[in-house]
């Protein structure tokens, strides 16, 4: 038997050390992206907080004010979109994560704020809105998928539709409010249109076979964006 | 369940860095000595030789290999070639008829036995100081038998060398793959060279001190990768095998999917079982880098291919379910919707992601240090893509199945795979 050459305890130790000097800095860039992402969505909340109060306010203000000086086509496109990020920070930083959920309860708490406002705007203004109410969970429910597909192409559909998602099991009282307010079931997913809930999974058919309003308050957009057309030369 | 596979795919990803890092700074460790040898290199003493080629079926790239060997460099007085006709079904025995008269050139006739066994025989004829095997698809440069002998020369422990292994003349995308793999594995082989630790003298022209053999018996069957065996039954006992970057031998490669999956199926399932009958080896400190570096990263890098390759299969399977479920939900009015606005908040930024992109930097790194090695070309070669790409995608396919053999033992066929391989 032949010598073996002796192991290089030294080089091995170094080499792990680098390693894990590897390891540890790609945890915190992808940490400190991260924190960068969530301060982003900060800021976009913060922003739509101060749009919401300014609504507010101007809705405090309404009877000085004529119905159509207030503005209120920004919230819903800038609360999509920042639906969308919320999600997608779920799958990339984690459900779990502290920061992610309480931009989620801040999110939902701006929904719920959006939607009472609009409610009172369109009760006094006379505008023709339809509010859902959307209730989901994350797990084990291939129905929810479905039906937030369905509302998404809804709500591309008919502008005039306001559709409020809210995840049923995220620890917020307002949310707890509402669902026991509505009598919403844990049979998920489930809608809320106009004070009535539908629970289970609903298709684009049913809801606008259920709501023949969601096509008359777009015709009718529609006849009036065209006569405002034709009266701007 | 997500959080089990994030913890896995961090061991996986941090012993590859490990092993990629390792051999690093073994490079930049050792750099100085990887050594070129001149073209007009000589030796104080040339020993004599015995080369054997062991053929089965091997009509088309019989009188190449054999022209190769009788062009090396070396005095003719002290070069035996040993052609070991294995039983062919074809006219392997006829073409080598050519060669009868030349008098470096011994030719034997035997019954089908499996390539072992041709060798032995070769073994036993031999009385010369130096042995070595040339598989009959690979040819050798002129240089290749005097750069090895080198080593010997200038290390009287150094038992045996392993050449550099280059696809000859690639002509598919397959091919350039293979190319870069075989590549980076002159960069890899040479850095265990380095370290002690090569677990396979290859056949196409290893060349062993004969007193190998005397010490530690011919080759075995070992599950048709004999060339393994005999490396770790050499790292058993202490006898070192070295790399020689610059000793070039051009073997033919597989040119389809199915040939290049028969031949890896064999390699893994040999390495496999290979382990399996070595595994006093793994871990015990006394045996070195092979029982504590080479066959465990060996084993994890197997394990590691077949992870990825079932977590990317279940995102793409995820993905199609999620596109079905939205179709059949919604109809096809968003499939065909591509409004995607760019927004740098969707750019991922998992740390698991970052992990990967910095072992592929690493990979690429191996490949472009072995091209230098091996061939001295500088540049980025695109063939690394295909590399990536083929690999990544086939290779689980015959680790798997590699597995699954081994669990069952089942052999697969080295004679078989030669035919399917050069026809």
């Amino acid at each position: 038997m032949h010598e073996h050459e002796p192991n290089d305890w030294k080089k091995y130790t170094i080499v792990f050390f680098v390693t894990l000097t590897i390891f540890v800095s790609g945890l915190w860039i992808s940490n400190y992206l991260n924190n960068k992402k969530i301060d982003q969505l900060r800021n976009i909340e913060n922003k739509i907080s101060l749009d919401l109060m300014s609504s507010e306010t101007q809705f405090s203000l309404l009877e000085e004010l004529s119905c159509k000086d207030i503005s209120t086509t920004v919230l819903s496109s800038e609360l999509n979109s920042l639906a969308d990020k919320i999600a997608y920070s779920e799958s990339n930083i984690g459900v779990e994560n502290v920061d992610v959920i309480s931009l989620k309860k801040y999110y939902s708490l701006l929904e719920i704020k959006d939607y009472l406002l609009m409610k009172k705007i369109t009760e006094r203004c006379g505008q023709k809105s339809i509010f859902i109410l959307y209730f989901y969970k994350n797990e084990d429910c291939n129905d929810c998928t479905k039906q937030g597909y369905v509302l998404t192409t809804l709500r591309e559909k008919y502008p005039n539709l306001r559709v409020y998602s809210f995840d049923y099991n995220l620890d917020l009282s307002a949310i707890k409010a509402m669902t026991s307010i509505y009598k919403v079931p844990d049979n998920l997913p489930a809608i809320v249109i106009n004070g009535k809930v539908y629970s289970g999974f609903h298709s684009i058919e049913e809801i606008e076979k259920t709501f023949p309003e969601l096509e008359t308050i777009k015709k009718e957009e529609e006849k009036k964006s065209s006569q405002e057309q034709k009266k701007t030369p | 369940m997500d959080s089990v596979y994030t913890v896995i795919f961090y061991v996986f990803t941090f012993i590859s860095v490990y092993v990629q890092i390792f051999f690093l700074t073994t490079f930049l460790e050792k750099r100085k000595k990887i050594v070129k040898h001149p073209e007009n290199l000589e030796l104080s003493y040339y020993p004599t030789v015995t080369v054997t080629v062991p053929c089965y079926n091997e009509e088309k790239t019989i009188e190449k290999t054999i022209k190769s060997l009788l062009s090396l460099d070396y005095p003719k007085d002290k070069l035996k070639i040993f052609i070991v006709n294995d039983g062919s079904k074809d006219n392997t025995w006829e073409v080598v008829q050519q060669f009868k008269d030349d008098s470096n050139i011994v030719l034997i006739n035997k019954e089908n036995g499996g390539k072992h066994t041709a060798v032995n025989l070769a073994i036993e004829q031999s009385d010369a100081e130096f042995f070595g095997c040339l598989d009959s698809d690979s040819m050798v440069h002129p240089q290749a038998l005097k750069r090895i002998l080198k080593y010997f020369e200038n290390d009287k422990k150094t038992m045996a060398v392993a050449p550099s292994i280059i696809v000859y003349n690639p002509k598919n995308i397959l091919q350039y793959a293979q190319n870069i793999e075989y590549d980076m594995s002159i960069y890899t082989k040479k850095m265990l060279g380095f370290m002690g630790g090569i677990h396979v003298a290859p056949g196409p022209f290893s060349i062993f001190r004969k007193k190998v053999f005397d010490d530690l018996g011919p080759y075995k069957k070992a599950h048709n990768t004999e060339d393994q065996e005999i490396a770790l039954r050499m790292q058993e006992y202490g006898y070192k095998i070295d790399h020689c970057p610059d000793a070039y031998v051009y073997t033919n490669t597989p040119d389809s999917v199915t040939k290049l999956y028969r031949q890896r199926l064999r390699w893994i399932y040999g390495f496999i079982k290979n382990l399996i009958d070595y595994r006093h080896l793994l871990f015990k400190k006394k045996y070195g880098t092979i029982a504590l570096f080479t066959l465990p990263s060996g084993l994890i890098s197997i394990f590691g291919v077949i992870f990825l390759f079932v977590n990317v299969l279940g995102n793409i399977f995820n993905f199609i379910y999620r596109k079905i479920i939205e179709i059949h939900t919604i109809g096809f009015d968003n499939f065909f919707k591509f409004n995607y606005k760019f927004d740098w908040f969707f750019v991922s930024t998992k740390a698991v992601l970052l992990f990967a992109i910095i072992l592929y930097i690493l990979v690429i790194v191996s490949v472009l240090i072995g091209r230098r090695m091996a061939e001295g070309k500088t540049g980025f070669p695109i063939s690394i893509f295909y590399f990536m790409i083929i690999y990544s995608i086939v290779a689980p396919f015959w680790m798997l199945r590699a597995i699954y053999n081994a669990i069952i033992s089942k052999e697969s066929s080295w004679t078989f795979e030669r035919r399917v391989v050069n026809n």
